[in-house]
């Protein structure tokens, strides 16, 4: 609990942060778009037509987008900036929909009433028509407080930290604690910048000045403060400090810590451990030198990125083609193996396997018909899944798409019959599940492999060689000894990672 | 003096106001009396150009209101309608001064001016300035849009159907309050309605308008007198026949 309170200052910056420059853009576009579409009415269906189709699309894959959409416009694509923009876009629709509303609104009486008095429109939009429209565009602003500030939890997978650092790694871990803290301060941080809006309306509405300006003081301190923290933070990101990259597992956590650790003792250089990215995000993050380091699986850069779909493939063959595709198609260095797999491997619990008389994921061809497979995400779409269903023949009942870390339980307590298991991950021993031997060779060799991105292999030789004194230390018994050390035991992945380097320099 | 020459007003194929021409004198009101649809209000509002006309023109003292900034021109001319139009999130004292504070008077002379304001409509000393329209009677509300209309001391006001909301009792105060502030200001005003009571009350001469078209102009007692058809005899014939009725009623109880 402790531990995970001393995270919070840092997280609640992060996320304030994103909320609080995203709200003040989304209003700042969203007003006087709504004031323009009043003016010219031909522009209110497409305009608000367009903020509602941003509105549609789900948030995660909102944010997920602007990755590649900006590194496509050249510019920094991960980070803080996908995740603010994925933010902005997606606050403007509230404000704009009740600024229209709230100026349409306005009595007519009053309109013409405006005009006889002798108002230039200017003057008419601003003594009249916003002051009345304001109750409702400060509601827009409210509910787009609250959609914010529970949307910028998903800044995450882009590399911008977050609250949601707390939900996403504790539900990998199982640190039920870490969620809860993730999903009580996002409600509470919600809470309080929804009850700054309302104090200020109310406030203006019933002509307090006192009372408005504690409420501005208050948000402008606010701002000020978060403002400072992002400038200084947005300086110190161009040094020379190494930045470690992790996915969103349990695996990828520690490694990043043993990574990070080992660098900063060896070579002396600041590191930083972004944590929690999506897979694709991963790459292109080291791809752009957004991070510097992070452990992938030759399998999913032969699959994934190179396209192979050649079946029974040796490890050394797939690794040489790996590193030579990374060195010359993106200039990303392949430092070195690990020393473990880190497999897909089709695994179902061992009393059922052994009932339907099933080892072999040939032995599945026949009772398919009647199970249930489940998979995280990302499987079913991956190639390796289509290899493994053409090669063997497989025609499942139902396909259940489910987070990796409930994959484990829902096979262990029979949900499902058959998962996509990763053949590290310790809670394959924990729940019981047998392993199905991929006798066809369907699913490519998956070496853990650390990659360096093409900024430290020219700068810093010295980071690259510090790797290097890492390759071959981790055996697959051991990654699943430290996994479920962190998923079942309840260690800290600090102290885990602390606990092998301790080991492997002794 | 106000002058409109040819004016007429075209919404595709209807016409509202058709080649309409009259003038009002210095100091002198002119009702404009008719039914809906007749274009008074139209014309009223192509006075201060709230409507653009779509031929001819208005003079004001001369000069044609189509060469002057619509907000200028209207910061000239009391504007006075019957929906009031008080606005809501402003207080008494900022509503009367509205034209005042766009035209950069300084906050102590416009204090100065609403209080001598709301003694003109007869609202001091009972309503402050400090208090919202939300808090007053209707016929309250119009004395202070009344007011707000002839706060910059406008030499012409336009009045469209200013007392047409309220109740009988109410609307008689306003009309006998109106009718001493504009001897004592002697106004130049264009007043609509389609009460042909109010129009001989209040109007030194009365304009009655049909289908976008002035049929006759005239003193009360020109068109008594001289109606030009049947539909203004009915019209001027209706409030007689009305009082006839009264008074036969008044001599029945009295005898």
């Amino acid at each position: 609990m402790i531990e995970q309170l001393e995270l919070l200052p840092g997280y609640l910056t992060a996320h304030l942060q994103l909320t609080l420059f995203a709200l003040l853009i989304g209003t700042l576009v969203s007003v006087p778009a709504g004031v323009l579409i009043t003016r010219h009415r031909w522009l209110e269906q497409p305009v608000l037509g367009v903020a509602s189709v941003i509105q549609t699309i789900p948030s995660l894959a909102l944010l997920a987008l602007m990755v590649p959409a900006l590194a496509a416009l050249g510019f920094r694509s991960i980070g803080f900036f996908p995740a603010f923009i994925g933010l902005v876009l997606y606050s403007v629709l509230p404000i704009l929909r009740n600024t229209v509303a709230g100026l349409n609104g306005v009595d007519e009486a009053l309109v013409e009433a405006a005009r006889g008095v002798g108002m230039t429109p200017g003057q008419r939009l601003r003594r009249v028509e916003l002051p009345l429209a304001m109750p409702v565009i400060l509601a827009g602003i409210r509910t787009s407080t609250v959609w914010t500030v529970g949307v910028a939890t998903l800044s995450t997978p882009v590399g911008a930290p977050s609250l949601g650092n707390y939900i996403f790694s504790g539900l990998q871990t199982r640190n039920l604690v870490a969620v809860l803290v993730g999903c009580i301060a996002a409600a509470a941080l919600a809470l309080v910048l929804d009850g700054l809006v309302w104090a200020l309306g109310a406030a203006v509405l019933r002509r307090r000045q006192g009372w408005t300006r504690a409420v501005l003081a208050t948000i402008a301190l606010l701002y000020l403060f978060t403002g400072a923290t992002l400038v200084a933070e947005l300086r110190t990101s161009n040094t020379d400090q190494v930045v470690v990259g992790a996915k969103t597992f349990t695996e990828q956590y520690i490694l990043s810590e043993i990574m990070s650790a080992h660098i900063g003792t060896v070579t002396g250089a600041p590191t930083r451990i972004l944590s929690s990215l999506g897979s694709t995000v991963a790459f292109d993050a080291l791809r752009a030198d957004e991070i510097d380091v992070y452990v992938d699986y030759s399998g999913t850069v032969w699959a994934t990125l190179m396209q192979r779909h050649t079946t029974a493939t040796n490890r050394a063959e797939v690794l040489a083609g790996v590193r030579k595709f990374l060195h010359d198609e993106h200039g990303i260095e392949l430092v070195g193996s690990l020393g473990f797999e880190n497999a897909y491997a089709l695994a179902m619990p061992r009393a059922q396997a052994k009932a339907l008389g099933v080892t072999r994921i040939s032995d599945l061809t026949a009772p398919a018909a009647t199970l249930t497979i489940g998979g995280d995400y990302e499987f079913f779409g991956r190639p390796e899944w289509k290899a493994i269903e053409s090669a063997y023949q497989l025609q499942f009942d139902e396909q259940r798409m489910m987070d990796s870390s409930l994959m484990y339980q829902a096979a262990g307590s029979g949900q499902v019959d058959v998962i996509s298991a990763f053949s590290t991950d310790g809670r394959i021993s924990a729940y019981d599940l047998l392993v199905l031997d991929d006798e066809l060779g369907a699913i490519p060799p998956y070496d853990a492999i650390i990659l360096a991105g093409p900024r430290l292999v020219r700068e810093r030789p010295d980071v690259i060689a510090a790797l290097r004194q890492l390759t071959g230390t981790i055996d697959a018994d051991h990654m699943r000894q430290m996994n479920r050390a962190v998923d079942q035991d309840g260690a800290g992945v600090t102290s885990v990672a602390e606990q092998f380097l301790r080991e492997i320099r002794d | 003096m106000i002058e409109i020459q040819n004016l007429s007003k075209r919404y595709g194929d209807l016409i509202a106001v058709d080649d309409l021409s009259l003038h009002v004198e210095a100091g002198e009101l002119l009702v404009l009396l008719g039914g809906s649809g007749s274009g008074k209000t139209t014309t009223l509002k192509m006075v201060n150009r709230l409507i653009e006309p779509t031929a001819g023109r208005v003079m004001i003292d001369g000069q044609d209101v189509g060469g002057i900034a619509p907000y200028e021109l209207r910061r000239g001319i009391g504007y006075v309608f019957q929906r009031v139009g008080l606005f809501p999130h402003m207080t008494v004292g900022e509503n009367i001064a509205i034209s005042l504070t766009l035209l950069g008077w300084p906050p102590p002379r416009i204090r100065d001016r609403v209080a001598e304001l709301l003694e003109l409509v007869e609202l001091s000393p009972g309503v402050s300035a400090d208090r919202r329209p939300s808090d007053l009677s209707g016929g309250q509300q119009q004395r202070v849009g009344v007011a707000r209309g002839l706060a910059a001391a406008p030499h012409v006001m336009l009045l469209d159907e200013p007392f047409g909301a309220l109740d009988p009792l109410t609307r008689d105060r306003l009309q006998q309050s109106f009718l001493r502030i504009r001897k004592q200001l002697e106004l130049t005003a264009i007043f609509v309605t389609h009460d042909m009571a109010e129009a001989l009350l209040v109007g030194d001469r009365i304009g009655i308008m049909r289908d976008g078209k002035l049929i006759q102009i005239g003193t009360p007692r020109d068109l008594l007198r001289s109606p030009a058809d049947d539909y203004v005899r009915q019209l001027i014939e209706t409030p007689m026949r009305q009082a006839q009725v009264v008074d036969a009623l008044l001599e029945d109880t009295s005898s």
